[in-house]
């Protein structure tokens, strides 16, 4: 009864069985051990499960599995460089205090790495749009809200410079 | 400010980077070598006898390895006053009572066989409001106490009361009175990780368990106990806690599922873990108590304060949680915020068929400091006084001691109420928006900032072990949930020893290698650590001179060595080394030894590695642990008179709201929010922002949202779509932090405790706006949509 499905993990292919109601989630704290993806409310209300697919930013507590066969899957543990440094994003996190008890923090830290995809230097008002489905109990979302515009202004000086 | 390295800056959250990049490692990450799953069977009813238990079925499902129930285990009674079991005989209490439970080799099998457990109920009648327990003939949600007495009514028999002065006199004088009666809901503490733990035993018999809990040492005491009961007398628990996805008072009590999981392990032989589902911590993880409070205050026709008389009614539910000594912290806010001199207190907690409650931030100072902070702007708008002039004449001052005894030592109180009000151009704004329906309000606090004294111990130890490289592995028992303790904790000890913050290395919580702790509560966690590291580091210091003595000449000797090498031309200090090497002429600070007379001298410095391995490998060498008790200088108070100093210091702040009201709506939309806070000194500016910050969206959820709603005992919301709390666009108005830093010396380097003020006064500080808005006062919380058009249109009427 199992599938098999294959796809790209953190720019590496995987190739893993699946039962036909297995979610996304499953795969990827089970057998694919990568747990850092955390699992609030497996009901798509809490945001902490929230995991890339192609670019962009979905609950992997919502999403089959199956569906994601031929894609590209980018969880917490591929936002680091090969030797394990964090990403721009993830130190803004640490440093600007957008991290304290950390569970919804991968989400979160993902959540906003889908916006900075596609847009470069978001509002205030965007960032607290697309963050609106990821819950945080501890923070009170100011220190995200300054960690996501420290990156993303880090990252706009950093291409001006390079300009 | 005084020299610190370290002390009041930005240093990095040790455990941040683990969290950032998935590492850390929740309750939800752990699993053992053959571990099993387990699940429990919540009760069907809110209050019914159990006739039959049938687990026949479920003991065949393929994988489970256990089925037990209270028939075939041993009693074990849990709770604060050892009302609860672990698994419920005979009849149950609530709808999330534990009937039953499973351990399985998958949680799929799990939840098969708890589905397959029959149960046949005979439904007995149920109270389900605090006036149904009270009344004359209501069911007894316990026919005995825990001692098999049996009992008359459904009130708890704990008393916390207060009286000073004579009230009745005070209110006869009194030009002014306000009252009112209050309520605030049962709300969710919405930890993101849910609740669960890992119980796993030896050979021999002993416990291992991995536990979410803000109590390791108080929960290794009662699963000790849990060992007895199991015929394992003598043998030991080890509590080791992992990251915890929030606690906010979750983990101050041991819970049901815990002992379950530790039958579970006992009956199948194999290590098992239970976990929530969001459902379950929703339904079946008690929440914060909800309050019904009656108040009375006056004053005289200056507005300063004659009396203030406080009833507090609260529904405990089935079984008492430590979270039933909320009084005891309701104390603070009802005697001493504000000078006061007359004040009567009463509380009295009822059982009911309700989910049974447990603690939260705030710990009761919410609950009361809503009506307090509400009645307060009733008194000034009765005396036509400016609710901020009210609050300035009648303010705490340093040096006072208050009704309840409590001895102020400092207190920013009025430069809080001065720099929130400030910001808030509160003169200009004050009673000036009606016709555009846009109001300010405020509300004030006070706290224990230095610990909070409701066990017969309030200590906390520290280990501090150094090894070759001039590091040091900081063992404490105090919990980090989110807050930052690690952080504060690293900076103090590097700080204190005189070393850099890399070098702190703070180990896992853990009751076999950390020495006791009563608990991270009541805001104490940064207070106690900071002062235990103060402690030890102070004792450290001394042996490290004293050993230094013998090694500094030599090494020095070394250090002329080796400059010479590097510069032909150099010439060693002219210096008595040998003479000047004395215990008290060292000093350490940034992980460097050096004489105070001449701390530049390149010659006369050693690196604290090198002070070590110096100290290590010579003769009779020695290596160094440090270990240290801070026991705070305070008292136990007695509660039925409600008496007692039971902190070192007390921890105030002021909260001004400005909001928009929508008359069409009822919708509260908050404009500005700025909050001040006493907080001695601060310590890192990140994280106490971010406890701060944390604690106004709690504020604001408690104030507008947050309830957990029930009928006849079940809950109704068990999910974030029904039970909300902010997001960051509910949060989404600018908020000003101001910290009055008034240097407390009881406090570690001048800090008080500030996990729990910043939720306190936000609701009536709301609350207060809305009524400058729109002229109506909305009592019971949350202050939703429909009870703002209900109290416009009753106010239009
Ligand atoms: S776990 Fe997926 S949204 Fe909460
Ligand atoms: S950091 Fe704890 S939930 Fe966001």
């Amino acid at each position: 009864m199992a599938h098999v499905v294959s796809f790209e993990l953190n720019g590496r292919p995987v190739s893993v069985q699946a039962e036909p109601w297995a979610r996304l989630i499953d795969l990827l704290r089970g057998p694919l051990g990568h747990t850092g993806t955390k699992e609030g409310c497996g009901e798509g209300e809490c945001g902490a499960c929230t995991v890339l697919v192609d670019g962009a930013a979905i609950n992997s507590c919502l999403f089959p599995a199956l569906e994601v066969e031929g894609r590209s899957v980018t969880t917490i543990e591929g936002l680091q460089d090969a030797s394990g440094r964090l990403a721009a994003l993830q130190e803004a996190f640490v440093e600007e205090g957008g991290v304290q008890c950390g569970f919804c923090s991968p989400g979160m830290i993902l959540a906003a790495a889908g916006l900075l995809l596609r847009t470069q230097d978001p509002s205030e008002a965007e960032i607290r749009e697309e963050l609106a489905g990821n819950l945080c109990r501890c923070t009170g979302y100011a220190q995200i809200v300054a960690a996501v515009q420290a990156a993303a202004g880090r990252a706009s000086s950093r291409e001006g410079q390079g300009a | 400010m005084s020299g610190f390295s370290f002390i009041g800056k930005e240093v990095r959250r040790p455990e941040g980077g683990d969290k950032a990049s998935g590492r850390a490692l929740y309750i939800h990450d752990l699993t053992r070598p053959g571990m099993l799953y387990g699940k429990i069977k919540f009760s069907a009813h809110a209050h019914a006898r159990i006739k039959r238990i049938d687990t026949t079925r479920a003991a065949r499902v393929p994988g489970v390895h256990a089925v037990i129930t209270a028939y075939d285990t041993p009693e074990i009674r849990i709770g604060f006053l050892r009302d609860n079991f672990a698994l419920k005989k005979d009849k149950v209490r609530q709808f999330r009572d534990e009937i039953a439970a499973v351990a399985a080799a998958d949680p799929d099998a799990a939840a098969e066989a708890v589905d397959l457990i029959e149960v046949e109920y005979e439904p007995l009648p149920g109270v389900f409001t605090p006036e149904e327990a009270l009344a004359v003939g209501a069911p007894l949600v316990h026919e005995t106490s825990s001692d098999g007495a049996p009992r008359a009514s459904n009130v708890l028999d704990l008393a916390y009361g207060h009286d000073s002065g004579d009230i009745e006199a005070a209110r006869r004088a009194s030009r002014h009175v306000a009252s009112g009666e209050y309520s605030t809901p049962l709300i969710q503490q919405s930890c993101m990780g849910t609740a669960g733990c890992l119980a796993e035993f030896d050979a021999a018999g002993n416990l291992t368990m991995w536990a979410k809990t803000q109590i390791p040492f108080l929960a290794q005491r009662d699963f000790n106990q849990a060992l007895s009961a199991l015929g394992l007398r003598g043998r030991n628990t080890r509590v080791i806690v992992p990251a915890l996805g929030g606690g906010f008072g979750t983990g101050l009590d041991t819970h049901a599922y815990e002992y379950i999981a530790i039958l579970l392990a006992w009956r199948s032989g194999r290590p098992v873990r239970i976990v929530y589902d969001r459902e379950e911590e929703f339904s079946c993880l008690s929440p914060r108590q909800s309050a019904r409070t009656r108040i009375t205050q006056g004053c005289d026709a200056a507005g300063r304060l004659t009396f203030r008389d406080v009833e507090v009614l609260q529904d405990n539910g089935a079984y008492t949680s430590w979270g039933a000594t909320y009084p005891s912290v309701m104390l603070l806010p009802v005697t001493s915020l504000y000078r006061v001199p007359n004040v009567r207190f009463r509380a009295r907690l009822v059982y009911t068929n309700n989910t049974y409650c447990q603690a939260m931030r705030g710990y009761g100072n919410p609950e009361v400091t809503w009506p307090i902070e509400s009645s307060l702007d009733d008194l000034a708008a009765a005396a036509g006084i400016d609710p901020l002039d009210l609050r300035l004449m009648n303010c705490n001052e340093p040096g006072e001691v208050t009704p309840m005894g409590l001895k102020v030592t400092t207190c920013g109180l009025r430069q809080c109420l001065e720099a929130a009000s400030g910001r808030l151009r509160w003169r200009e704004k004050r009673g000036s928006g009606r016709r555009v329906a846009r109001g300010v309000g405020m509300a004030s606090l006070i706290h224990v900032g230095g610990g909070g004294k409701i066990y017969r111990s309030d200590g906390s130890g520290i280990v501090l072990k150094l090894d070759d490289f001039g590091n040091v592995n900081v063992s404490y028992g105090g919990v980090e949930m989110g807050q930052g303790l690690h952080t504060v904790l690293r900076q103090a000890v590097a700080e204190a020893v005189g070393i850099r913050p890399e070098n702190v290395f703070v180990n896992q919580t853990d009751t076999a290698t950390c020495p006791w702790d009563v608990g991270t509560h009541a805001s104490r966690g940064a207070f106690m650590a900071g002062n235990a590291a103060l402690l030890a580091a102070a004792r450290l210091r001394e042996k490290l001179f004293q050993w230094a003595e013998q090694v500094f000449p030599a090494e020095v000797e070394r250090n002329v060595r080796a400059l010479c090498r590097k510069d032909p031309a150099y010439r060693p200090p002219d210096f008595d080394v040998a003479a000047s090497a004395r215990a008290g002429s060292f000093d350490l600070k940034e992980g460097w030894l050096f004489l105070k007379d001449a701390p530049a001298d390149p010659a006369l410095r050693i690196e604290f590695a090198r002070l070590l391995r110096a100290v290590h490998y010579r003769d009779r060498g020695t290596i160094f642990t440090q270990e240290a008790f801070y026991e705070p200088d305070t008292e136990l108070p007695d509660w039925s008179k409600g008496r007692g100093n039971m902190s070192e210091n007390y921890a105030y702040g002021t909260q001004a709201v400005e909001v928009e009201v929508d008359r069409e709506t009822g919708e509260v939309k908050i404009l500005a929010l700025v909050a001040a806070h006493d907080v001695g000194r601060v310590l890192n500016p990140v994280t106490l922002k971010g406890q701060i910050h944390g604690a106004l969206a709690q504020g604001v959820g408690y104030a507008l949202y947050e309830e957990v709603k029930t009928r006849a005992g079940r809950i109704l919301n068990p999910g974030f779509t029904d039970y909300k709390i902010p997001t960051a666009c509910e949060m989404d108005f600018p908020i000003e932090l101001v910290f009055v830093e008034t240097d407390e010396q009881s406090g570690p380097f001048g800090a008080k405790g500030v996990g729990e003020p910043g939720m306190v006064p936000t609701a009536p500080a709301i609350a207060n706006a809305i009524y400058d808005a729109v002229g109506v006062r909305v009592k019971d919380l949350p202050i939703t949509p429909e009870k703002v058009l209900a109290a416009l249109h009753a106010s239009r009427a």
